[in-house]
């Protein structure tokens, strides 16, 4: 079977960059697709990486920049995959590329658009809901492709009938056209790498927290995003609610995780570290405030992780209470955080915070799960998708020609991210590196007799109605003289999967599963029951 | 000394998922009830329900099936068909008299050990209160050739 040598990269995180670049590298060609408008992913909403407190874009911006001009690669942002059908080596995949209002080819970024647009109160997705955006927008200054899109649910041309089109009377090269539509791509692809992501719970899911009501309990993003210098506060730490300096902030690790009364029994692999990093930034930018941090346990086991938290307590002064918080709440304009210190057996503790962080749970994506049913891959209880095997196959799936790569598998940090791209990218390259597939024989056949019989086969063709994917043919059985006897079905081997759901329709059993035949799977029931098979 | 009976159960299930959900549940060394032997199919649109009139006439007591969720098949619609299929089975086997509380239809995912564990487990127990099969021991097949011979006599 021949096999189309492009790959479909699905996200544009660190994960789907590096996939990306990889197959790209190796001289395949790629194309990502990227549902918001902007490649970078979470990293790109990141102050600073541990261990190294690497600032985040400056690592991450350069591979966005490298995916973007790539010639082997072709991007797709603002767009969703739509379906897939097919198999290894020859899916076909619908791409919806939404429709951004902006065209392109004629946009030079010049932003006089955005910042003239009078919608201006958006929650901003970028900054965690931490400030607002305007209704044509670029997510972040350094974004990829740096072309503003239009959202259309907010903005004023489209909610209310055609008023505003402020942005279509300034923007210098016309490039703003109202009336486009989603358009769909249809592509063919060989394999496809999944790299959708996560998502993490954020402070509304936590009642002993106070519903998230309060605007000075927030999650680790939005700690980043005020950590940030392209962010709301311009990586000053400050209150959201009264903008002030918090003198003492209280960290609160493992947020949701390993808690089987909230239904999240795993650990999330990543807070401990960046729970670390963010008592240390903040210590770093408030130098006479106060951290402290209610941890579990502290998980630090990748290269210089745990010296890196042994950091945050030994020259950081951040101090490490083992125990939980119970409860917070707010009293006198203070937020009294209820917890206990289990080394101190169990002495109750209560810290009055300016500010509390909350290492809330990694969490799959909300469309995790219609995603996967349209690639077709198993997922888990909690929506992260399956690998093939858990010690050895970490990459692949169990469906034939997908990939996984990052956090939509399961909670990880920057460097297993990336190196599972890889992995995923290594798998794709070689399946593309032969010129055919070589496949399992475990295939549906139809009987042919010698004349006059021919087949058994009524032509009533039921198997080629079930079958998923089109793999059964009418054929046209002819005598000698080339008169046409009768239509059989025949099975087309290339493209059989080997479901049997054909074998079980035939009403006379004339088509039969190689390795699972009605032979075969009759003596299996009789054996397993110790009968003479007669 | 008695001997309590103890039901002898065909699993037939899918590859991708109930097989890999029951292999979960032995690499997890979940304990559950050893009453069961599976057979595997590579998805439950191949299960040709006669066989699982095979399988009591063999001398099983309780039958489970058990495949993708739906929306979740390897092969995007076998489990479908398989449902179909045991709609229509299921009323037949009724009309017919059959016990069909002794067969079981699941869905069970690679990620569900526990489920598989506590489905055979439930399945045990509920075919272990209804007792062995028997009915079937109960045709009388001596008269079917003579049935043929008075046809063709005729």
């Amino acid at each position: 079977m021949p096999i189309t040598k492009t790959a479909l990269v699905i996200g544009g995180g660190i994960a789907g960059i590096q996939a990306a670049l990889d197959i790209a590298n190796a001289g395949h060609q790629v194309i990502m697709v990227e549902k918001t408008p902007s490649i970078g992913g979470h990293m790109s909403q990141l102050s600073e990486t541990f261990p190294t407190l690497d600032c985040s874009k400056c690592i991450l911006t350069p591979r966005m920049v490298e995916v973007a001009q790539h010639p082997n690669i072709t991007l797709h942002t603002f767009a969703e995959v739509e379906s897939v059908t097919g198999f290894i080596g020859n899916f076909d995949v619908t791409i919806r590329l939404k429709a951004k209002s902006v065209d392109f080819s004629k946009c030079t970024g010049c932003g006089s658009c955005w910042q003239k647009c009078p919608s201006k109160k958006i929650p901003d997705e970028f900054n965690a809901g931490m400030s607002f955006r305007t209704a044509i927008y670029t997510p972040f200054p350094q974004a990829v492709p740096n072309k503003p899109v239009i959202d259309r649910a907010n903005c004023t041309w489209f909610t209310k009938g055609g008023k505003c089109g402020l942005c279509a009377k300034i923007c210098p090269t016309g490039a703003i056209d109202y009336t486009v539509k989603d358009e769909m791509l249809h592509v063919k692809v060989g394999a496809i790498v999944t790299a959708t992501g996560f998502d993490i719970k954020h402070s509304d899911f936590f009642p002993e927290y106070g519903y998230g009501k309060h605007p000075d309990i927030i999650d680790g993003l939005q700690f980043e995003r005020l950590a940030s210098a392209s962010g709301p506060t311009g990586g000053e730490i400050r209150r959201p609610s009264d903008g002030k300096e918090p003198e003492v902030v209280v960290f609160l690790a493992c947020a949701g995780s390993r808690d089987k009364a909230k239904g999240i029994e795993y650990c999330s692999k990543i807070c401990c570290m960046y729970t670390a990093k963010h008592a240390m930034l903040y210590k770093h930018k408030n130098h006479h405030g106060k951290a402290h941090v209610f941890y579990m346990d502290i998980r630090s086991a990748g290269k210089s992780y745990d010296e890196f938290v042994r950091r945050a307590i030994e020259d950081d002064d951040v101090n490490y209470i083992r125990g939980r918080v119970s409860k917070i709440y707010e009293k006198n304009g203070k937020l009294m955080v209820v917890g206990v210190d289990t080394l101190l057996g169990a002495k109750p503790v209560t810290i009055e915070a300016d500010m509390v962080v909350l290492a809330t749970a990694v969490v799959a994506n909300e469309d995790a799960e219609s995603v996967a049913q349209k690639l077709h891959i198993s997922y888990d209880k909690h929506h992260f998708f399956a690998e093939a095997h858990p010690k050895l196959k970490p990459v692949e799936t169990n469906t034939a020609g997908i990939t996984l790569a990052g956090a939509c598998q399961s909670a990880k940090d920057i460097p297993e991210t990336v190196a599972q791209a890889s992995a995923a990218a290594a798998k794709t390259i070689i399946l593309f590196s032969g010129s055919e597939l070589t496949r399992e024989p475990v295939v549906a056949t139809v009987n042919r007799l010698p004349a006059p019989v021919f087949t058994t086969c009524t032509g009533c063709f039921l198997c080629q109605e079930v079958c998923p994917y089109q793999a059964i043919e009418r054929e046209e059985i002819r005598d000698r003289a080339g008169n046409l006897l009768m239509n059989a079905a025949k099975v087309n081997a290339g493209l059989c999967q080997g479901c049997g759901t054909c074998v079980a329709m035939c009403r006379n059993k004339s088509i039969d599963l190689q390795g699972f035949s009605n032979q075969q799977m009759l003596s299996e029931v009789m054996g397993l029951l110790n009968q003479p098979f007669d | 000394m008695t001997e309590t009976f103890e039901p002898k159960i065909v699993a037939f299930v899918c590859n991708w998922c109930t097989y890999a959900g029951a292999d979960l549940a032995g690499t997890s060394r979940t304990k559950y009830a050893t009453n069961v032997r599976i057979i595997r199919f590579p998805c439950t649109g191949r299960i040709d329900f006669m066989l699982l009139i095979k399988a009591f006439q063999s001398g099983a007591d309780g039958i489970i099936v058990s495949g993708c969720h739906p929306n979740d098949c390897h092969y995007t619609s076998g489990n479908f068909h398989a449902r179909r299929r045991w709609m229509v089975f299921k009323s037949m086997l009724d009309f017919m008299g059959f016990p069909t509380e002794r067969i079981t239809f699941s869905w069970v995912s690679a990620a569900e050990g526990k489920k598989w564990a506590d489905l055979v487990n439930e399945t045990t127990d509920s075919v272990r209160a209804l007792g062995p099969f028997t009915d079937f021991k109960n045709l009388d097949f001596s008269t079917f050739n003579q049935l043929d011979h008075d046809a063709t006599a005729k």
